[in-house]
This record gives structure tokens, C-alpha cells and sequence, in this order.
């Protein structure tokens, strides 16, 4: 087979893989996502996890190790099988909070701090690079299996394969501008591939185990043989290894973009938990038979690492070669491209765009700057990033095995864990202990795996290596603290995760986090009992519109659509969208300020441009705001009792004038009534005396007579209510003067004496020696009607009346009681009222003013008069004024 | 927080009961894979570690399938109920 036509077939291969995310894309955009979306694609991307490391490294692997290549398979089973634990909990917040790769991640739970994110890039770009470089290694490699010049130059073909593969990417890559999208054609090119690799490594398998070994059964004995049957498991290594794929899996770059950000439903991950195991399953599966067969039939000194491509070649089986040649490319291709994507989403958005943004003065507010700068710098960083892997290959002299520098990348991407599970289980995680246990993890795996892996002499010295820095022993890179003898590989892993996550630990206790690093830390650890939906908006611009809706949502559509038209006008524009300058916008905050506090309207704003995150202050100040509401509706509310309590008070002077109303026009009528009988009978009588001439004189006298009672009755009528509107206005002038009581109830009783004499009234005189300075008349009045009241009103058949003289500590009181039947509950809250009367109509002499005036007069005299009710009838209790009783 | 606690009831109804289980299950999962697979480390021979190491792997793609596809509609809306880890320390 020519390397023409190898070289052909690749590029018409890549030109499928086009094909097919163009297509995605298109179907994507067309909104016919469809089965796009579905748990299938899912899984399949998520086997960018299978890089070229594993589809030719894992035989080289089996080969020098035995089993344990396995272990890098069996920690992504256990974290996949174990998603209910951690990778659930890490897809809902990933969704909840737009994370847009593993250092948003990190810097987003630890109070958005870019510091975090720019350290976490560090290491990104930095475990990276040797994976990088591990690809073009391994396609180099295979690129030269297959060239008819053996021994060509290595470097030559790696630095095309990077090249190519940067074109690639950057072409593929950066297609697609938003961050928060989902890349439905890189995903539909990494699920092809996937199958690709699968078929073709099963496909050499099968060939192995079936046909070259001749069934399942020759081939354990075939294991039995090899030398590999002599590799037992070494515990040590074999438990690190799993912990630490297990860490890689989750921390990988690469890993969290297609498992965590393209993430578009949880349940995908319910499939993926027993679909993903199954695809590394039959990934593994062959793995060591073709290990085996191959140092059996394969000429001794060669490549363990490419028996996936010679095994077949050796056989002739060119169809089966350029297959595994395909898989292999697969691998390293969908691996290269994700794990560029997602370092250069790390790298344009946390080292260069705040820089840019730094140097920008007006922020980034206007829209195409920032996609320009976004695509730019992430095409930027692409290129870096293979230029980094490139140059990794050529100086670590591209001679190392593959799984060596694999595993280096993954105990450099495991110092994020720590930080990572701490701040999604740990709400006292904090930002100095996540820089602190990064910090010292990275450090120590740059010191002691990293750097080695560049050759045994060509960045540290042999020296160090045997004694130590500067003659410091315990620091020598393979033997820290002086503990010698352990695999390189376990004493790396050990020593950094340790000491990681110690620093985390005693720094998160010690430091004390600021506020929205605590409110995103409750958010992130509470995610499944506070599920907000995400925010609305995309990232990137601001565009007039969305803040027309915005506004118009505020402030109203016509108001808003005039402040905008109006901008428009200003800016010499048509229609109502201006440009979104920063004075508009400026304008536009203090205007939504009106409405909804200037905090709010600064966050709201900072949410559509898209440009700052929202800082401590300005969430504070939206704090501080939601209090002042707060305390400003409690006075609201203090406020609407206390108008509640008044028009309860106003209903009921409403209800009590309402009766009074009905009272006094049923009065008014009575009145009238009591006005019109005696002016009838005045008239008949007088009329009858006009005419009659003839009459006698008892007859006229008589008749007179009548005239004068009735004009009598009228006048006293007439007085009364003269007496109560004098009383009422306060016109009246009081005769004050020193009395004795009891003088006064002896006028009072000697007035009120009928003929019959039927009344019965007792006193008792020894309490009644009281001097009063007060108006006399004015209170025997009120005795009289008192009085008169029972001889008109007591209902006994022997009535009978007492007066008692007491006192209710300050005040002298007399009580009236008599033996009738009272006044009724409901009355007793009206007989003081103006025209009412008692219900016995019998002796009507008054017109129902009596009590009234009594009132009146009391209140006049600085007295009182109220009923007492619970005595033996009617009981009326007359205060005497005060100051005159104690004057006196 | 322990307020929120408080307000759930004490005792869950049955369906309820059998769901929590079935997370708890899942949650057992990964640690009893871990260690069966630790066990690995007994086999003297290669091939015997292999066939004892693709057992268990089976063994867990299937148990883990059968307990995803009943946890599958817990997932999204419906896991309000389900307070996976203890709330506050």
C-alpha cells in the first residue's frame, strides 16, 4: 500500500467527517435537532476519552504491563457507574450555571474569581500539551508504518500531522462563535469517529483472537505463554491508577466540555452510565490478545505500541490496516480537537479577554468587538496550544512510551479535584484554599512528574535527580522527603493530591469567604434544592432590542419605545433602535433606575451587555436595596392596619349616625304629631268659642281651659329643645354658687310631688350634707326629670324610688334607683341620645329630650350621668362635678 | 436549612421510600466496584485476572443499567423530592 494512497484516504476521511458536521450543523440550525440530542451521541462523544493512547498505546501498554493497563478504563466505569454521586450533581450545575469549561467551573464556585480560572488555564494548557503532543506522536508514528522510507524524518511528519490538525481544528472548532451553544457538528464528527475506533479495534480483534489465534480458548493459552503471563498486578500502582483515571475523567479539559458543558439533558447520563462502561468494555476487550499474539508472531524490538497496524500489515490484510489506521486518526483527531476547543474557550475567556476588556476603556459593550476578539483569540490559542504540543514532542524526544506521558497529563489535570469536589460538596470551601491547594499541587507535579518526562538530563540536571536541588535532598524530584523507593509514577500522584488537598483543606478553614463566593458556594452545593432556571440571555452583545424588552418590560412599551425612538432621533437615526452607545446606556440604567433601584438596573444591564460579571458591591448595594423595600413595606403595612382601624372606628360612627338619623326622623314626625295634636285641639276648641255666642260659661271656661293645657304643653315642648340647642352650643351661662345637696333634692322632690302621692322615695340624709359649688337650678333640672322619669316610666305597682349618696373613690356620686322593670340592653345605648324615649308611651308628657338635656347639663356642669344596669330597675347614676365637691 | 428539614415529613410514603432506596443504591454502586476491583490484585495469573476483571465489569454495566433506567425519571424535574446529600455541615 503506498503512503499516497494512505495520505489520500486520510483526507477524503476528513472530508466525511466535514461532511457529516457540516450536515449536523445545518440540521441544528434548521431546528431539527432531533436525534442530534439523543443519549447515543452522548455516549459516543463521550469516547474522546479513548485517544490514540488508547487505541495504540493500551497494547503497548498490556504489553510491557500486563493487566494494568486496564486501570485507565476502570476509573471513568466507576465514576460513570457512580453518576448518581457526582457527575448528576456536576451536569446540574454546569446547566444552572452557564459553565463554560472546568475553569469557569472552579472560578465561578469560588466567588467568579478569575484568579482561580487563570491558574486552572495554567494547568490546562499545561497538562495539555503533552497529550498533544502524545497524539502527533502516535500518528506519526503510524504515519510511518505505513512509509516506504523507513527511518524518515520524524519531526517532518509530526510537524505536518500538527499543522494539519490545527487547520483542522481551528476550521472545525471555531465554526461556531458562542460559547453557551452546543457544537452539534463537532459532537456528530466525535460520535462518527467514535464508531470508527470502535469497529476498527474490535475489527483487528476479532482478527487476532479469531483467526491468528484460532478462538477464545487458543487464546488464553496464547496469554498463558507470552511473557505478559508473568506481569502480576502490583497493587500500589494498580489502586492509583484507578484513582487517578478516575480524576482525570472528570477533570479533563476535553472530558468536562463533552460531558459537562454539551451536556443538553440529564438523562443523557442515566444511558451513558451503563452505555459508556460498555464502549470502554469492548475497547479493552481485545487489548490484551492483540498484546500477546503480537510479541508471539511480531519479530523481537518492535513498536509494542503500533502491533494494532503491523499485526494486520504482517498479514497482509491491508483493508484491516488502513481500518486500524483510520481508528487510530480518529482518536487523535476528535481528541485534538475538543481538547483544543475547550483549553482555548479557557484561555480567550479567562487570560484574554479580561486583559482585553482591562485595556478597553469603554468595556464591552459594543457587540462585534467582542466576537471578533473571542474568535480570535481562541483560533490564537489553537494554534499555541499544537505549536506547545509540537514542541513538547520534539524535546522530550518522542521516544517515550505513550502511556507514560499520558498518565503525566492526567496527574496534572487530577490536582483540579480536589478544589472541584471540595466546592460542589463543601459549602466552606473557599477561594484562598482552592489557590493554595492548586497551587501546591501543580508545583509539585511540575517538580516531580512533569518535568522529568522531559528526558532523564535535559531540563534538570543529573544531580538534582541524586542529591537534590541545591544539595537539598529531600527535595530531590523522585524522592521527596527523603522517601526513596517508590514508583515514580504513585510517589508524583501521592505526594501532590496529598499535599493538595491538605493546603485546601487547612486553607479553606483558616480563610473566611467573601460574600458571593458563600452565595455561590450555597448555590452550587444546594443545586438540586435550589434548581433556578438559567438565565435568559447569551453571552457576547448587547443588542438595542434586548434592551428594548427589556425596558419595555420595566418601564412600560410606549414609554420605552419613546426613550428609544428618541435616542434614535438624537443619533440621527430612523426607527426606534439606536446604537447601543455607553452614554445610551447609561442613560437607559438611570432611567430603569426610576423604576426599579439603581442596583437592580445596573445588574439587569450588566446581565445584556454581557460584559463584567455583576461584583460583590453591586450585589450588596441589590442587597441592601431588597432590605430598604423590605422595611419600606412593613411601614406600608403598619400604615394599612392602622387604616383599617380607622374606617373600622369610621363604619361604625357611620352605623351610629345612621341611627341617630332614623331616630331623628322618626322623631321628626313624633314631633310633628306632638306639635299638631295640641294645635289641633287649640284650634277646634278656640274655633268652637268664636262661634259660640250662646254658650255657657262653665262651658267656655272649661274650653279655655283646655286651650291654656295645651299651649302650656306646647311651650314646655318648645323649651325643651330651646334648653338642649342652648346646651348643645355651649351658649349657656352657669350660676355657680355654694349649695348643700340635700337642699337641692328637696326642691327637686318638693317640684316633682303629685296629689296622690303614689312614688315612695328614700333617703338617707346624713350622706346627703354635702356642699356643692355649683349651679343649682341647673342640677335639681336634672334631678327633677331624674324623678319625674320614674313617676312617668317605673312600672311597679308600688313604685318606689331611692337615692343614695356614695362615692367612687375621687368623686361623689348619687344613684336613682327605682323597683320598675329597667331600661332593656337594647335601649340602654340610646336613652341619652337626643328625642329618644322609653317604649312606654303611656305618660308621652316629654318629647323624649329629658335625658338628653340631663347629659347635656352634667357635661356642662363637669359631671356625669350614666345608666348602671344589674340593679334591683332603672338606676341612674349621677356623677357630681369634681373640683367644686372637693372645694368644698 | 434545618427548617426545611424540618418540614418534611418523618416518615416517607412507600413509592417515595423505594426511589430513595434506589439512589442509595446507585450510590453503593461505584464503591462496590471499586473494591471488587481492587480485589483484582489475588489473581496470580494474567489470563485469570482478566477473566476475573471483565466479570465484574459486566457485572456492573448491568446492575448499573438496570438501576439508571428506574432512577432515569428522577432525574430533571422530579428530583425535588430527593435531597441527595446531607444539607449543611
Amino acid at each position: 500500500m503506498s503512503f499516497n494512497l494512505l495520505v489520500t484516504i486520510c483526507l477524503l476521511y476528513v472530508v466525511v467527517l466535514f461532511a457529516f458536521a457540516f450536515w449536523a450543523d445545518k440540521r441544528a440550525a434548521a431546528g431539527r435537532v432531533g436525534w442530534l440530542n439523543s443519549p447515543l451521541i452522548y455516549t459516543l462523544s463521550l469516547s474522546i476519552y479513548c485517544t490514540a493512547w488508547t487505541f495504540y498505546g493500551a497494547v503497548g501498554y498490556a504489553a510491557r504491563s500486563g493487566m494494568e493497563f486496564v486501570t485507565i478504563y476502570l476509573g471513568p466505569t466507576l465514576v460513570m457507574v457512580g453518576w448518581w454521586v457526582l457527575l448528576r450533581r456536576l451536569v446540574r450545575i454546569g446547566r444552572t450555571q452557564r459553565i463554560t469549561s472546568i475553569a469557569d467551573l472552579i472560578s465561578s464556585r469560588f466567588g467568579k474569581s478569575n484568579m482561580l480560572g487563570v491558574l486552572v488555564t495554567l494547568l490546562a494548557v499545561v497538562a495539555t500539551t503533552p497529550y498533544i503532543a502524545l497524539q502527533l506522536q502516535s500518528v506519526t508514528l503510524s504515519f510511518n508504518v505505513f512509509a516506504t522510507t523507513p527511518g524518515a524524518n520524524l519531526n517532518q511528519t509530526a510537524f505536518v500531522v500538527a499543522v494539519g490538525l490545527a487547520a483542522f481544528t481551528i476550521l472545525f472548532g471555531t465554526r461556531n462563535l458562542d460559547v453557551n451553544a452546543h457544537h452539534h457538528g463537532v459532537v456528530m464528527a466525535i460520535a462518527v469517529e467514535a464508531v470508527v475506533k470502535l469497529i476498527a479495534l474490535l475489527a483487528v480483534g476479532i482478527f487476532v483472537v479469531f483467526i491468528l489465534a484460532g478462538g477464545p480458548g487458543p487464546m488464553l493459552d496464547v496469554i498463558a505463554a507470552s511473557p505478559i503471563a508473568e506481569q502480576t498486578i502490583r497493587p500500589e500502582r494498580w489502586t492509583v491508577l484507578i484513582g487517578l483515571s478516575a480524576m482525570a475523567f472528570i477533570c479533563l479539559p476535553r472530558m468536562f466540555q463533552v460531558m459537562v458543558v454539551e451536556n443538553s439533558d440529564e438523562r443523557h447520563l442515566a444511558t451513558a452510565s451503563w452505555a459508556f462502561p460498555l464502549y470502554l468494555f469492548l475497547m479493552s476487550l481485545f487489548v490484551l490478545p492483540i498484546a500477546a499474539v503480537g510479541l508471539n508472531v511480531l519479530p523481537a524490538g518492535s513498536n509494542p505500541d503500533l502491533f494494532v497496524l503491523t499485526l494486520p500489515l504482517e498479514f497482509d490484510r491491508n483493508t484491516l490496516a488502513m481500518l486500524a489506521f483510520l481508528g487510530g486518526f480518529s482518536s487523535a483527531t476528535s481528541m485534538v480537537i475538543v481538547a483544543a476547543i475547550a483549553v482555548a474557550t479557557m484561555v480567550s475567556n479567562h487570560i484574554v479577554m479580561p486583559i482585553w476588556l482591562s485595556r478597553q476603556q469603554g468595556g464591552a459593550t459594543v457587540s462585534g468587538d467582542v466576537r471578533h476578539v473571542v474568535i480570535t483569540s481562541r483560533r490564537l490559542s489553537i494554534a499555541a496550544l499544537l505549536a506547545l504540543g509540537y514542541m513538547y514532542y520534539v524535546y522530550s524526544g518522542g521516544s517515550g512510551a505513550l502511556a507514560a506521558i499520558g498518565l503525566i497529563a492526567f496527574t496534572g489535570m487530577a490536582q483540579v479535584l480536589p478544589a472541584l469536589v471540595g466546592g460542589i460538596f463543601w459549602r466552606g470551601a473557599t477561594r484562598t484554599g482552592a489557590a493554595a491547594g492548586l497551587t501546591v499541587g501543580f508545583a509539585i507535579w511540575l517538580w516531580s512528574s512533569f518535568l522529568p518526562s522531559f528526558g532523564d538530563a535535559s531540563l534538570i540536571p543529573a544531580s538534582v535527580y541524586a542529591e537534590g536541588p541545591f544539595g537539598l535532598s529531600y527535595l530531590r524530584p523522585q524522592a521527596l522527603f527523603g522517601i526513596e523507593g517508590l514508583d515514580p509514577l504513585v510517589h508524583a500522584v501521592f505526594w501532590s493530591l496529598l499535599l493538595n488537598t491538605a493546603a485546601f483543606c487547612l486553607f479553606s478553614l483558616l480563610s473566611f469567604p467573601s460574600p458571593l463566593e458563600r452565595l455561590q458556594g450555597a448555590a452550587f452545593v444546594n443545586v438540586f434544592r435550589y434548581s433556578e432556571s438559567a438565565p435568559g440571555w447569551t453571552g457576547g452583545a448587547a443588542e438595542a432590542e434586548d434592551l428594548l424588552m427589556m425596558s419595555q418590560r420595566i418601564i412600560g412599551a410606549s414609554e420605552a419605545q419613546a426613550l428609544f425612538a428618541e435616542e434614535a432621533k438624537a443619533q440621527g437615526k430612523l426607527g426606534y433602535l439606536p446604537d447601543v452607545t455607553p452614554a445610551f446606556l447609561e442613560g437607559l440604567e438611570r432611567k430603569l433606575a426610576g423604576s426599579v433601584g439603581a442596583a437592580t438596573a445596573h445588574a439587569m444591564l450588566m446581565q445584556i451587555t454581557g460584559g463584567v460579571t455583576v461584583s460583590v458591591e453591586d450585589l450588596m448595594r441589590v442587597a441592601d436595596e431588597a432590605q430598604q423595600i423590605l422595611e419600606y413595606s412593613n411601614q406600608l403595612e403598619a400604615k394599612s392596619q392602622e387604616l383599617g382601624r380607622t374606617a373600622q372606628q369610621l363604619q361604625e360612627a357611620n352605623e351610629k349616625l345612621v341611627a341617630l338619623s332614623v331616630q331623628k326622623d322618626g322623631f321628626l314626625s313624633q314631633i310633628s304629631h306632638e306639635l299638631r295634636t295640641p294645635m289641633t285641639s287649640i284650634r277646634s276648641f278656640s274655633e268652637i268659642l268664636m262661634r259660640g255666642e250662646t254658650m255657657a260659661p262653665e262651658e267656655r271656661q272649661r274650653y279655655s281651659q283646655i286651650i291654656h293645657d295645651e299651649a302650656i304643653r306646647l311651650t314646655r315642648l318648645l323649651d325643651d329643645l330651646l334648653d338642649l340647642s342652648v346646651l348643645e352650643n355651649g351658649q349657656v351661662t352657669l350660676n355657680n354658687g355654694e349649695v348643700q345637696l340635700d337642699a337641692i333634692l328637696d326642691r327637686a322632690i318638693a317640684a316633682t310631688e303629685q296629689p296622690d302621692g303614689v312614688l315612695t322615695i328614700s333617703r338617707d340624709r346624713m350622706r346627703e350634707a354635702i356642699s356643692l359649688y355649683t349651679d343649682s337650678d341647673r342640677l335639681a333640672q336634672v334631678f327633677i326629670n331624674l324623678i319625674s322619669n320614674v313617676q312617668k316610666y317605673c312600672d311597679a305597682d308600688d313604685p318606689e324610688l331611692r337615692i343614695e349618696v356614695g362615692d367612687n373613690g375621687s368623686r361623689k356620686i348619687v344613684d336613682f334607683i327605682d323597683n320598675g322593670s329597667g331600661v332593656s340592653a337594647e335601649a340602654e345605648s340610646v336613652i341619652f341620645e337626643k328625642f329618644s324615649r322609653g317604649t312606654d308611651h303611656r305618660a308621652a308628657g316629654g318629647a323624649g329630650l329629658g335625658l338628653a338635656i340631663c347629659r347635656e347639663i352634667m357635661k356642662r356642669l363637669g359631671g356625669d350621668i350614666s345608666y348602671v344596669s344589674g340593679q334591683s330597675g332603672a338606676a341612674f347614676r349621677v356623677t357630681l362635678p369634681a373640683a367644686q365637691a372637693a372645694a368644698a | 436549612m434545618a427548617g426545611a428539614t424540618r418540614k418534611q415529613p418523618m416518615f416517607l410514603e412507600r413509592e417515595s421510600y423505594r426511589r430513595r432506596r434506589l439512589g442509595d443504591a446507585a450510590r453503593l454502586v461505584p464503591f462496590t466496584g471499586l473494591v471488587l476491583l481492587l480485589l483484582s490484585g489475588l489473581w496470580t495469573t494474567t489470563a485469570g485476572a482478566m477473566i476475573y476483571i471483565f466479570v465484574v465489569w459486566a457485572i456492573l454495566i448491568v446492575v448499573i443499567g438496570v438501576l439508571s433506567v428506574r432512577l432515569m425519571p428522577l432525574t430533571e424535574d422530579s428530583d425535588e423530592a430527593e435531597p441527595s446529600v446531607p444539607p449543611e455541615r
